[in-house]
């Protein structure tokens, strides 16, 4: 017996369970570890098929920061509010469904007839020399334009941290940060 | 028997769906935002398993930037999430129609 089969279907068991976890579990910490558990077992298949220093970045970014990340504002937030299970909008689950079954099917479909599978002979080993020689060589912009990325994400969530609300004037004066606040507050309810 | 490619398409097919699933059925902000964090990590191995049939290493950089992007994301998504919870004490999305959405 082929043993990546072997590895295929225990992860790919193991991923399935992570999603289903992820989007039926009533808490939100459940989701979060659901949501670990399929991470974790994408690791696996990025190193089944060669890309062993993608797989370790998924460990060390998705796993680690992003869902630590994801656990801590779980933490902060969300917790101890019942989410509401009524659908508001009547149409949406069969919608979801119609969704879900037609993209299978035209996966399925375009797998078929649409996939070429080339013989996968001679394949470069997604090891950190030739990912960086890629990276370092013909992707050289799109590198630094993600340094750009970050450096605006952590301005970004930096200002919004920092912010307060909206105010009128540049000095507060007494009363303003109530007339301010006020459309912000009672717009909707 | 031999895993191919459409293997492990297949499965992130139906991770994607499942993320979409769970993306459009829950309320909370939060598992809403992991559930697209799902749906880019059933991308990311598409990219990897078409770049390995390929045989080059587009897919595996494609994923790189990807990841990168997404963290990106999760951080921006992560503080407006955090500061209307400030503002309105709540994660779920049905309560927020400040804008009539």
């Amino acid at each position: 017996m082929n043993p990546e089969l072997v590895v295929f279907v225990i992860f790919a068991i193991a991923a399935l369970a992570g999603a289903v976890t992820l989007v039926a579990a009533r808490n939100p910490v459940y989701s979060a570890m659901g949501l670990l558990l399929t991470m974790f077992s994408i690791a696996v298949f990025y190193v089944l098929n060669d890309a062993h220093f993608v797989a370790a970045v998924q460990i060390i970014i998705y796993a680690g920061a992003v869902m630590t990340l994801f656990l801590f504002v779980i933490m902060l937030i969300g917790v101890d509010k019942e989410e509401s299970r009524k659908e508001e909008i009547p149409f949406q689950r069969p919608l979801v469904a119609v969704l879900a079954f037609g993209l299978i099917l035209l996966v399925v479909l375009a797998g078929n007839t649409a996939w070429v599978v080339f013989d996968n002979g001679g394949t470069p080993v997604g090891t950190i020399e030739n990912i960086s020689d890629a990276l370092f060589g013909t992707w050289m912009l799109p590198f630094q334009a993600t340094i750009l990325l970050l450096t605006i994400a952590a301005v970004g969530s930096i200002s919004l941290a920092r912010y307060e609300g909206p105010r009128l004037a540049r000095e507060p004066v007494e009363g303003a940060a109530e007339v301010a606040a006020a459309p912000a507050e009672g717009g909707d309810e | 028997m031999i895993v191919t490619v459409g293997w492990y398409m297949t499965l992130a097919a139906v991770l994607f769906v499942i993320g979409g699933a769970g993306l459009l059925l829950r309320r909370n902000a939060l598992v809403m935002f992991m559930s697209i964090e799902l749906m880019l990590n059933s991308v990311n191995l598409t990219f990897v398993a078409a770049g390995r049939s390929l045989g080059n290493l587009d897919g595996q950089l494609a994923t790189l930037f990807v990841m990168v992007v997404a963290a990106a994301e999760v951080t921006v998504g992560l503080a407006i999430i955090v500061m209307v919870f400030r503002k309105r004490a709540t994660a779920s999305v049905d309560e927020l129609s400040g804008m009539r959405g």
